[in-house]
């Protein structure tokens, strides 16, 4: 009789890596750095404690004095987005197939057209708004700029990234009977993209709405403008309506965006 | 209907004329096949067979240049295909329709805005987009087209919508708006269940006939090749190891070709 060897189960920790420790080390002495860094001091908050509580409890009950020239604003806000998010999401679709691996012309036209998406989504979104503000004034058309370029760098990647994704087959069927490229793009690789592109177009318009707010804090026009006056003037009973009035109009296009999404990806051509 | 007289006009020869044809892949050691030559009088039904890996399907796409061959000359028609630039080539690729191993229809469009894609080897735009676009005259080939294969009633359907070998029939009539003069498939029923399958080839060898088209297909039916080809090309070992009419043939001499 041989003596059976039972198979052992492994370690259930491994031994990390010399290299992963020193990182994770670093990491750890880098974080309480920051701490430093960040400000965060627990004395501060409790001091800042009674203050929250005093502007918590004058926002309530919210003031209506404004509200009509509120509501004005809020629609503005919201046709800005609309507006910015439509003209972005037209200009995105060119600079898509540009900028995909599979329709763009050359590398090289491909290459810079990355870059300069990448560097406009790089860019956040209120250094936008100022620099249309310095070139155009204040008011809602600097903000409707800021949007369509916001759109831009978040459309124009995913667009190119959902054209890259469809199926080579249908394309490759209409190159072997010699159609054009364009026909291509328009007759197969659009139709096949366009349940990730009409989703990404409803998220560039939710984030277009959500960011339409803060432009107004620059003067670039919009609800944002209100709030940062009702805050200066220490009115924030306003502000907390213009808080009300910003979140019933985010989550409102939010169930409209979803309930969009589910009908239009259903359809047929 | 364009088929029918052309394949008696002297001036095109051979409709596929391939000389010394040689195909390697980037980094592979040996060349998937070479020395090809073969000649396909207009008309002709040819099916071309062997073992896997011997590079039939390859053939047939270098045959349109959608790969290109390292060596060898192809004559489509009469005109010289290697060497030509994009637009002479697409125009050339626009007598050749194609059908693939899967149907590679449009999956979100309807069936008929799938057929009238067909449309774009002859002319450009809009007009061939979306069927709501199309001139009334294209529409109704387009559902002429559908009728020949039998699925006129669901013109409207979604492509994604269909079995496989209604995606292959559709496949079919798209190819034929193209009013081609030859029609190259990549072992068309190769996804589909046996019957289906007989379905489609049968579709294929009728209307090929009917409108005097030439038919190249790959197939690794045996059957298939005796009973819809006249002619069949058989590859192995990287050349050209028959090439013989079907009527000399039968399965016990085609199945040498894959011992």
């Amino acid at each position: 009789m041989t003596e059976v060897v039972q198979p052992r189960p492994p370690a259930r920790l491994q031994a990390p890596s010399l290299v992963s420790a020193l990182l994770f080390a670093a990491f750890l002495a880098f974080f309480a750095w920051s701490l430093a860094g960040a400000g965060i001091s627990i004395s501060e908050l409790i001091a800042g404690l009674p203050n929250m509580a005093q502007i918590g409890s004058e926002m309530v009950p919210p003031a209506t004095d404004r509200f009509f020239p509120m509501l004005d604003s809020v629609v503005v806000t919201f046709q800005m987005a609309v507006v910015g998010t439509v003209i972005g999401i037209l200009l995105s679709l060119p600079l898509a197939v540009l900028a995909a691996r599979n329709h763009s012309p050359h590398p090289v036209v491909r290459a810079a057209v990355r870059g300069l998406v990448s560097f406009v989504r790089t860019v956040p979104d209120l250094a936008w708004a100022l620099f249309f503000v310095a070139s155009v004034g204040l008011g809602p058309f600097a903000g409707t700029l800021t949007l369509i370029v916001d759109t831009i760098g978040f459309c124009a990647r995913f667009f190119a990234e959902a054209m890259e994704e469809v199926d080579s087959g249908p394309p490759e069927a209409m190159s072997a009977i010699g159609a054009g490229p364009i026909d291509i793009i328009v007759c197969a690789t659009l139709p096949m993209a366009m349940p990730s592109l009409v989703n990404t177009s409803l998220f560039a318009l939710e984030k277009a709405v959500r960011s339409s707010v803060v432009l107004g804090l620059v003067g670039a026009g919009g609800i944002g403008a209100e709030l940062a006056t009702s805050m200066e003037m220490f009115r924030y009973d306003q502000a907390a309506t213009i808080v009300l009035m910003i979140f019933v109009l985010v989550m409102a296009v939010e169930s409209l965006s979803s309930q969009a999404r589910a009908k239009l990806i259903g359809g047929r051509g | 209907m364009t088929g029918a007289n052309v394949t008696t006009d002297p001036a095109t020869g051979p409709a596929l004329k391939v000389d010394r044809l040689a195909k390697r892949f980037d980094g592979a050691a040996a060349p998937v096949w070479s020395d090809i030559s073969f000649e396909v009088p207009a008309g002709q039904s040819v099916a071309i067979i062997g073992g896997n890996g011997t590079g039939k399907s390859t053939l047939l796409r270098c045959c349109l240049r959608l790969i290109e061959p390292i060596a060898g000359d192809i004559h489509l028609h009469g005109e010289r295909l290697t060497g030509c630039h994009a637009r002479q080539l697409r125009r050339m690729r626009s007598n050749v329709g194609f059908v693939f191993q899967k149907h590679n229809l449009v999956p979100r469009l309807s069936v008929l805005s799938n057929v009238l894609h067909g449309g774009l080897a002859r002319s450009r735009g809009p007009r061939h987009w979306h069927q709501a676009l199309a001139r009334q005259g294209d529409r109704e080939y387009a559902m002429h087209c559908l009728d020949q294969v039998s699925l006129a009633h669901l013109a409207e359907r979604r492509a994604d919508h269909l079995s496989g070998g209604q995606s292959q029939r559709v496949a079919v009539a798209r190819a034929l708006m193209q009013q081609p003069r030859t029609i190259f498939a990549d072992e068309p029923v190769a996804s589909l269940d046996p019957q289906a399958g007989e379905e489609v080839m049968g579709t294929f060898a009728k209307l090929a006939s009917d409108h005097g088209l030439t038919l190249v297909f790959v197939s690794h039916h045996l059957d298939h090749a005796l009973h819809y080809a006249e002619r069949v090309l058989g590859l192995r070992d990287g050349r050209l190891d028959l090439d013989a009419p079907t009527a000399h043939e039968n399965l016990e001499s085609l199945r040498t070709l894959y011992d």
